[in-house]
């Protein structure tokens, strides 16, 4: 791998993205309408004060997941990703450089979140907002990672759309978002503690509920680190450079 | 390293190549030179093998049997990967980056700079739609800044699949002539095409049919062996032939 080839992979698809304004708009307005909307149902009670900083850690996963597994397969179908096989550039350079630009653009996504959940829909935040902005890209990059791996299992356009809710929908109602994870059958407890989704709802939920959370949040955030690096190491294997 | 005197190396080396797509025994087992230097027309109908076989010269094939060789080293191994050049069939750029955006990553992946992307601009004819974006291109256009995303990384072995596909016969003419030009520059090309009166613009061909080679010589050559007074008609009569002497095969 090199930091170069990455940086210039990171900045092609960066460039891609500023072509398509709309993307970026739906990237930072979507999940602000969907949080805005809970604010507003759940108006007079505490509800949004628990589920809320949970859909700050779910929003940019899902949105990630799903533009990065789009824009992988567009790279697979129009050949782009077959002549850059036979160039200088490693696979690692090509999962790195994603991995970066759409982490980049999940930093814009997630101030933009956190600041509307705070000042606009007034949640409220018992510990650092910064670390919640941290856990949020972090998460990002995991939907990216996740999202990489995917797009090497789909031919087309349709299947990537559909791992959609094949990966992330069981990864949300088993996250805590619906029930509190220790209130779940234990079979499906366990099974939760090894969906990297759990750990990104625990972190926002102890850093929105508790003053000294940074110790609990920083060991999930180890987690999903390590659940994203796996992925990506997983997806670098299904870029073959033979083709059947 | 050089042998002076003896016969130059081939730049392409391809030993009992078998190739399977799909099920389907798409290369059964082919061998050939492509010479260093010259422009290789690699000829044949749509479904001969042509793709597969310019798939496994760049190293991006499965490959069932046999070896394909470049410039001394085994297909697709990473010395090659600054040495050749590789232009799908169907124009392989960013449609949402402009012309240049296209150019400088592809002239960063391969090391080269700025001016290598403005140089291989200026080779294609497409000074004047730099800021464009490529998917606004025209089709030729299109094919055009392909091949300059292959020329900016400076290769010595060109490998081409069906550049001249949807181009006026001016644009082709004038890419025949800057292939001949690259090749002038010492550089090797492999260029396929399914239109055979581009026979002519070669240096040497490659006929291609059901995954074997039905000829491999000059153009002028090719035509006075078979007697034809074209390129379309020196194929039809190698088919026969071919049906004549192996019946049964055929269909």
């Amino acid at each position: 791998m090199s930091t170069r080839l990455t940086l210039l992979t990171a900045g092609r698809v960066l460039r891609q993205l500023r072509a398509d304004p709309r993307t970026i708009g739906l990237l930072l307005v979507v999940p602000c309408v969907l949080i805005g909307l809970l604010a507003w149902i759940y108006d007079g009670t505490r509800v949004f004060d628990r589920i809320g900083p949970a859909l700050l850690g779910v929003f940019p996963f899902v949105v990630m997941f799903l533009v990065t597994s789009v824009a992988t397969l567009r790279e697979r179908t129009s050949g782009t990703l077959e002549r850059l096989l036979t160039t200088p550039l490693r696979k690692g350079d090509i999962m790195a450089g994603y991995a970066l630009a759409f982490g980049a653009a999940a930093v814009l996504q997630a101030l933009v979140a956190v600041a509307f959940s705070v000042w606009v829909c007034g949640l409220d935040i018992a510990g650092s907002a910064a670390l919640l902005v941290v856990v949020a890209v972090a998460d990002a990059v995991l939907g990216t990672a996740l999202g990489l791996l995917a797009s090497g299992f789909a031919r087309t356009e349709f299947q990537a759309v559909q791992f959609m809710p094949a990966v992330v929908l069981p990864q949300f109602l088993l996250c805590g978002l619906i029930v509190p994870r220790d209130d779940l059958p234990s079979v499906l407890h366990g099974l939760s503690d090894v969906l990297p989704l759990s750990y990104a709802v625990d972190a926002m939920t102890a850093l929105a509920t508790s003053v000294d959370s940074a110790a609990s949040a920083g060991r999930d955030l180890l987690v999903i680190v390590g659940f994203t690096l796996v992925a990506l190491a997983l997806g670098s294997l299904t870029l073959r450079r033979r083709t059947p | 390293m050089s042998t002076a005197g003896a016969a130059p190396e081939p730049a392409i080396v391809v030993d009992h190549l078998r190739v399977v797509r799909g099920g389907r025994e798409v290369l059964p087992d082919l061998s050939l030179r492509v010479p260093a230097g010259q422009v290789v027309g690699l000829l044949g109908p749509s479904g001969s093998g042509k793709s597969t076989l310019i798939r496994a010269v760049v190293g991006v094939q499965e490959v069932a049997a046999g070896s394909v060789t470049v410039l001394g080293h085994p297909a697709g191994s990473s010395p090659l990967r600054h040495l050749v050049g590789y232009v799908t069939q169907s124009p392989s750029v960013y449609d949402d980056l402009t012309v240049s955006e296209n150019l400088r990553y592809f002239a960063g992946v391969a090391g080269a700079g700025p001016a290598a992307a403005s140089a291989a601009l200026d080779e294609v004819d497409l000074v004047d739609h730099v800021g464009q974006r490529a998917g606004a291109l025209s089709g030729g256009q299109r094919s055009r800044l392909s091949l300059a995303c292959a020329l900016v990384g400076d290769p010595q072995v060109l490998v081409l699949d069906e550049p001249t596909v949807g181009l006026d016969p001016i644009l082709r003419r004038d890419l025949w002539a800057l292939f001949a030009r690259l090749a002038g520059q010492g550089r090797t090309l492999l260029v396929s095409s399914h239109v055979m009166d581009e026979a002519t613009r070669c240096d040497r061909l490659l006929l291609l049919r059901e995954g074997r080679v039905l000829g491999d010589e000059t153009p002028a050559e090719l035509l006075e062996r078979t007697g034809a007074a074209d390129a379309d008609d020196a194929f039809l009569r190698l088919v026969e032939s071919a049906a004549g002497s192996g019946r049964g095969s055929g269909s």
